[in-house]
C-alpha cells in the first residue's frame, strides 16, 4: 500500500490509573457524576492551594513500570508543564520531564507466531485535565467546563518507533491493554476514556535507517480506528512524497466519519511549555525495599495465566492464548468452568460463539456481555448431561443472549429437552425409512450421505429434540442391520 | 508617688493582654473593642485595612469569653489579630492586593489562620498589602496606599505593609504577614516593629495564595519579641496538605528566654556594610552589636562571599515561579473576568491585562523569559545553582556563629512616590533580607533606634540556622530588654 515506503510508528499512550482518589488530592474518580461535584480546592487550581501525592498512585504506577520491564528511578521528580487551556485549571499540568519514573522498557508482542520486543522510552506519572463540553448549536458563544476529571491520576507511555504496520500497533496495543488490566492497574476502558492512544506515524524509503518527519494523530477512539488511521496516514504521506511532495510536521485529527486525517487549526511554532521542577513537591526516593514490596504485590502476568490454563485446566496452547488475551475474559471462563468442570468444552463455547458476539463490537467488553459465567457453565452441563444436543444448545444460547433467563428455565419453557426415549424415536425413524425407501437403500448399499437426509427427516418430525446418536444408531440398525 | 497609668488595652502585649484576661479585669470584648475603637481614630490616616470585620470580631471575641469563662486558657484566647491579605479565610474577601480577586471569597481556610481561630484568637480583618505580595513599599496595592505611623508621607515597607502599619499604630496587638524576599522583615524594620520569618516549611504554606512557592513563609508581626513565641507556637509544624511542610515539631520557642547571651557567638558579614547604607543605619546596627557583646555575646568575623548575586538570583528564582504560580487567574473560574471578549484566549488575556497591575505583569514576563526554551539552563537553573553556593556560604558561617547580625533595610522609610517608578531600586531595598529567603534561614527584624532627623525606625536583623528560631527568639529578646526601642511608638 505505502509501495517503496515503509511505514514507522511509535505510540503515547494515556492511562487513567484505578486509584479512588486523584492524584493530589482526595476526591473522587468515579465516572458519570455530576459535573464539578467531584472537585475540592486542589484540584480546582484554587488560590492557596498545594498538591499532595497519592502514594497508591505512583504505586500502580511502579507497577506497570515494573510490568513492562522498565528501569525504576532512584530519584523521581515531577516538573510543571505550562500552558493555558480552560481544562487546566491552574494553567500548568503536573507532570514529568527530566526525572521520569521508568525508563528504557519494553512490552513483547506477537505477530505471526513471531515475537517482537517494542521498546519503552519512558513511562511517568501526571494528572489528566478536566473537560471541556461544546454545545450542539452553531455558533454558541460558550462552553461548558467540567473538572471531575482534573487530577485524575494518569501514566503517559511513550514507545520507540519501532512498530511497522497498523497490525503490529493493533497487537501492541492489545498486548497493553491485556498487561495494564491484568496487574489491575486500570480497567483500560476506552469508551470512558482511562486509556487512550495517540500514533505518531512516519514513512521512510524502506531499508533507510533515518526517521521521516513524523505526524501526531490524534482523537483516536478505538484500537480498530487507531489501526485504519494508521494505515490511511501512512499512504497519505507515501502518496506525497512519491509525488514530491513533503510531509509537513504537525498535528492532525481523525475524522471517523470521513476517515481521514485532518490537520488541526494552524498552531504557530511548537509550543514552549516552560518545564520547571514543582517547588510544591518534593523529589521521591524510591530505595530497594520498597521496590521490592510493589514487586511483590504484582498480580499474575498474562504469561504466567496462560501457562497456568494450559498445566490445570488441560487447554491446548492456542486455546490458553486466546481466552488469556483479555483478563476478564480469563475471569470469566475460570468462573464458568468452577460452575461445571467441562474446561474443553466451555474453552470452545467462548472461543467461538462468545467471542463471536464480543468481537462485533469495537473493543471487547465482557462486563456488557448478557450471559452469565455461571450461566455459561450451566448451558454446557446441561449438553454433558445429555439434556439437550448442540445444537438445540445453540438456540438456548441465542435466547439467553436476548435475557430469556436462565438455560434451564429456557429448555423448559421452550419444551427443547431432549427426546431419548428409544421407542418414540424408534417410532419417527421407522415412519421415515417407510416415507424414503431411496435414500434408505442409498445407506444400505453404502453412501454415507443418505444418513445425513434421513437423520435431517427425522429431526425434523422431531423438531430437533431427537438425540442425535440415538437417531444414528437406530437408522443404522434398520438399514445395515446393527 | 503615682503609679503609671495602665497601658491602653489596644497598645498591650499578647502577654501583658493575657494577664489582665486571666485575672478576669478586662474581656476579650473590651479588649477588641479597644482596638476597634483605635482603628476608628487611626485608620483613615494610616489606611491599613483592605477588609474591616468589627461585627465578626466582637463575635469572636464574645466566643472568646465565653470559652474563659468556662475554663479555657491560652496565650492567644481573645487576643485581637490582623491578617495579611495574602492568607485565604474562608467566607471572607481574600484579594492579595489585586483587582483580579477583588471579590474572591475562598470556600476554605489556610491552615494557619484556621489553627489561630482553633486558639480563640479575634480577627479584626485583612490587610493591605502589595499584589501578590510584590513589592517592598505596598504602593503596589491596587486599592489604597497605607502610611508609615511614624511619617504619614512615607511608606511602611512592603509587601506586608498593612500588617507592620497595623501593629505599630496599636490597631491590632498582632498581625501574620508573609515573607519571600523581606516581605515581613523590611516592613517591621521601617515601622519600628518586630517581625519574624520562621524557618522555610515551618508553618504550612496551604491557604496561602502563592508567589513564589519555594521563598515563600508565613510569619508574624508584634510589638515584643516575646509575643512572636506564642504566634509562632501556633501556627507552626507539620501539615499533611503541604509537601513543603516540614516534619520538625514546634518547641517551645520562649523556653530558653534569659538575658544572659554567654555561649553565643554572632556575626557581622562584611558584604552587607557596603557603600549605599544610610550611616545612621549603619551606626546603629553597630552599636546593637555592641549591646550583644555586652550581653555577653561574642563577636567573630565572618563572610558571606555570594551575597552580591542574591538580589539577580531572587529575581529571577521568584519571578519564574511566579509566573507559573499565576497562571491560574484566568477569569475562567472565579476572580475578575473581562467583559465582552469573543474566544478563550482574548479572555485569558484581556482578562489578566485589565487584573494585574503593573509590577506583577513585570515579573510574570521577567519569570517566563527565564523560563522559556534556550534560557532556562543559563537564568533559572543558574539561579538555582547560586542558592547552592549561597547556602554553603551560610554553612560555612554557622560553624563559626551562632547568629549572623545586619542591618534589615539599607535605608529607612522613603517617600512615597520616591522610587516606585525605578522598579530596580525598589529591588535593591531587599538587599540583606533577600539571602534569608533563598536559603529557607529563619530571620527576625527588631527596632535598634530612631534616625535623628525624621526619627525614623531602624530594624536589627538577625539570622540562625534552620529551625533555631529559639536561638533567634531569645537572642531578640534578651537584647529587646537591654534597650528601649521597644517601648517607643509613632507620633499619631
Amino acid at each position: 500500500m505505502t509501495g517503496p515506503y515503509e511505514t514507522v510508528v511509535g505510540m503515547e499512550v494515556h492511562v487513567e490509573l484505578a486509584t479512588r482518589t486523584k492524584v493530589w488530592c482526595g476526591c473522587s474518580t468515579r465516572f458519570g457524576q455530576p459535573p464539578n461535584s467531584q472537585v475540592c480546592p486542589v484540584c480546582l487550581g484554587l488560590p492557596g492551594a498545594l498538591p499532595v501525592l497519592n502514594r497508591r498512585a505512583l504505586e500502580l504506577a511502579m507497577r506497570a513500570a515494573l510490568a513492562l520491564n522498565c528501569r525504576l528511578a532512584r530519584r523521581t521528580e515531577f516538573e510543571r508543564k505550562n500552558y493555558y487551556y480552560p481544562d487546566l485549571p491552574k494553567n500548568y499540568q503536573i507532570s514529568q520531564l527530566r526525572k521520569h519514573l521508568a525508563t528504557d522498557g519494553w512490552l513483547e508482542i506477537e505477530l505471526n507466531g513471531r515475537p517482537k520486543r517494542v521498546g519503552i522510552e519512558n513511562l511517568h506519572l501526571e494528572e489528566d485535565a478536566g473537560k471541556n463540553i461544546h454545545p450542539e448549536t452553531p455558533g454558541a458563544a460558550y462552553s461548558l467546563v467540567d473538572l471531575n476529571r482534573a487530577g485524575t491520576p494518569l501514566i503517559e507511555i511513550v514507545t520507540r518507533p519501532d512498530l511497522r504496520s497498523s497490525e503490529e500497533a493493533l497487537a501492541f496495543m492489545n498486548g497493553l491493554k491485556s498487561l495494564l488490566q491484568y496487574i489491575e492497574v486500570s480497567d483500560c476502558n476506552m469508551h470512558e476514556g482511562r486509556l487512550r492512544f495517540e500514533a505518531n506515524v512516519s514513512v521512510r524509503p524502506a531499508g533507510s535507517d533515518r526517521l521521516g518527519t513524523k505526524v501526531e494523530i490524534k482523537n483516536l477512539a478505538s484500537t480498530k480506528i487507531v489501526a485504519r488511521c494508521i494505515d490511511h496516514e501512512a499512504i497519505r504521506q507515501a502518496d506525497a512524497l512519491a509525488s514530491g511532495g513533503q510531509v509537513v510536521q504537525e498535528t492532525r485529527l481523525w475524522d471517523e466519519a470521513r476517515n481521514v486525517t485532518v490537520a488541526m487549526r494552524s498552531k504557530e511554532e511548537a509550543q514552549d511549555y516552560r518545564y520547571f521542577p514543582d517547588p510544591d513537591l518534593v523529589e521521591v526516593v524510591l530505595d530497594d525495599a520498597w521496590i521490592e514490596r510493589v514487586r511483590a504485590e504484582m498480580p499474575e502476568l498474562p504469561l504466567a495465566r496462560r501457562r497456568r490454563f494450559i498445566e490445570h485446566y488441560g487447554l491446548p496452547e492456542y486455546d490458553a492464548h486466546v481466552i488469556t488475551a483479555d483478563k476478564a475474559l480469563a475471569d470469566y471462563y475460570e468462573t464458568a468452568v468452577a460452575e461445571h468442570g467441562n474446561a474443553k468444552a466451555i474453552a470452545n463455547w467462548i472461543m467461538t460463539e462468545v467471542l463471536g458476539i464480543l468481537n462485533r463490537e469495537e473493543e471487547i467488553d465482557v462486563a456488557a456481555f448478557p450471559i452469565s459465567p455461571s450461566g455459561l457453565g450451566r448451558l454446557v452441563r446441561l449438553i454433558d448431561a445429555g439434556t439437550i444436543s448442540g445444537k438445540i444448545a445453540k438456540t438456548v444460547f441465542r435466547r439467553m443472549l436476548a435475557g430469556e433467563g436462565d438455560p434451564e428455565v429456557i429448555v423448559r419453557a421452550q419444551g427443547l429437552a431432549q427426546i431419548t426415549d428409544a421407542g418414540q424415536i424408534e417410532a419417527v425413524v421407522d415412519a421415515v425409512l417407510r416415507e424414503h425407501p431411496g435414500p434408505a437403500e442409498d445407506y444400505r448399499q453404502g453412501k454415507e450421505r443418505a444418513l445425513g437426509f434421513l437423520v435431517g427427516q427425522v429431526m425434523k418430525a422431531m423438531q430437533g429434540k431427537a438425540n442425535p446418536q440415538t437417531v444414528n444408531e437406530l437408522i443404522r440398525q434398520k438399514t445395515r442391520g446393527g | 508617688m503615682t503609679p503609671p497609668p495602665p497601658i491602653p488595652l489596644y497598645d498591650r502585649t499578647i502577654g501583658q493582654l493575657r494577664e489582665a484576661l486571666d485575672r478576669a479585669e478586662t474581656t476579650s470584648v473590651e479588649v477588641t473593642r479597644a482596638s476597634l475603637e483605635r482603628i476608628e481614630a487611626v485608620e483613615a490616616r494610616v489606611r491599613a485595612f483592605i477588609t474591616l470585620t468589627p461585627e465578626a470580631a466582637l463575635a469572636m471575641a464574645e466566643a472568646a469569653d465565653a470559652r474563659r469563662r468556662a475554663g479555657e486558657r491560652g496565650p492567644l484566647l481573645g487576643v485581637p489579630i490582623g491578617l495579611k491579605d495574602v492568607l485565604c479565610t474562608q467566607g471572607l474577601r481574600t484579594t492579595c492586593g489585586s483587582r483580579i480577586l477583588e471579590h474572591f471569597i475562598p470556600p476554605y481556610e489556610a491552615t494557619a489562620v484556621a489553627r489561630l481561630r482553633e486558639a480563640g484568637a479575634v480577627f479584626l480583618g485583612k490587610l493591605n498589602m502589595d499584589e501578590f505580595a510584590m513589592g517592598s513599599s505596598t504602593e503596589n496595592s491596587a486599592f489604597q496606599v497605607t502610611r508609615n505611623p511614624w511619617d504619614l508621607e512615607r511608606i511602611p515597607g512592603g509587601s506586608s505593609g498593612g500588617s507592620a502599619a497595623a501593629v505599630a499604630a496599636g490597631m491590632c496587638t498582632a498581625a501574620l504577614g508573609t515573607d519571600t524576599g523581606g516581605s515581613i522583615r523590611q516592613p517591621a524594620a521601617m515601622c519600628g516593629v518586630v517581625g519574624v520569618k520562621p524557618t522555610y516549611g515551618r508553618v504550612s504554606r496551604y491557604g496561602l495564595v502563592a508567589f513564589a512557592s519555594s521563598l515563600d513563609q508565613i510569619g508574624c508581626f508584634a510589638r515584643a519579641v516575646a509575643d512572636c513565641a506564642p504566634i509562632l507556637q501556633t501556627i507552626c509544624g507539620h501539615d499533611p496538605l503541604d509537601t513543603t511542610s516540614a516534619p520538625e515539631p514546634a518547641p517551645d520557642f520562649a523556653a530558653s528566654f534569659d538575658g544572659d547571651l554567654r555561649g553565643l557567638r554572632f556575626g557581622l558579614p562584611k558584604e552587607y556594610f557596603i557603600e549605599g547604607i544610610d550611616p545612621e543605619v549603619e551606626a546603629a546596627v553597630r552599636a546593637a552589636a555592641g549591646t550583644l557583646a555586652d550581653l555577653g555575646a561574642e563577636p567573630a568575623e565572618i563572610s558571606l562571599p555570594h551575597t552580591e548575586y542574591a538580589v539577580a538570583t531572587y529575581y529571577l528564582c521568584a519571578t519564574a515561579e511566579a509566573s507559573s504560580n499565576l497562571a491560574r487567574y484566568d477569569g475562567a473560574q472565579y476572580g475578575y473576568r473581562a467583559r465582552g471578549t469573543t474566544n478563550i484566549i482574548d479572555m485569558f488575556t484581556r482578562t489578566r491585562t485589565e487584573g494585574f497591575g503593573a509590577e506583577v505583569k513585570r515579573r510574570i514576563m521577567l519569570g517566563t523569559y527565564a523560563l522559556s526554551a534556550g534560557f532556562y539552563d543559563a537564568y533559572y537553573l543558574k539561579a538555582l545553582k547560586v542558592r547552592t553556593l549561597m547556602r554553603r556560604d551560610f554553612e560555612e558561617a554557622f560553624r563559626h556563629v551562632d547568629l549572623v547580625v545586619t542591618p534589615t533595610s539599607p535605608m529607612p522609610a522613603f517617600r512615597l512616590g520616591d522610587k516606585i517608578d525605578d522598579p530596580l531600586q525598589m529591588y535593591l531595598c531587599d538587599v540583606f533580607t533577600i539571602p534569608c529567603n533563598l536559603v529557607g534561614l529563619p530571620g527576625i527584624s527588631l527596632p535598634c533606634g530612631l534616625t535623628r532627623e525624621h526619627r525614623l525606625p531602624i530594624g536589627l536583623q538577625l539570622l540562625a540556622r534552620p529551625f533555631a528560631e529559639a536561638t533567634l527568639l531569645r537572642a531578640a529578646h534578651a537584647y529587646e530588654q537591654a534597650t528601649d526601642h521597644h517601648r517607643l511608638r509613632p507620633p499619631l
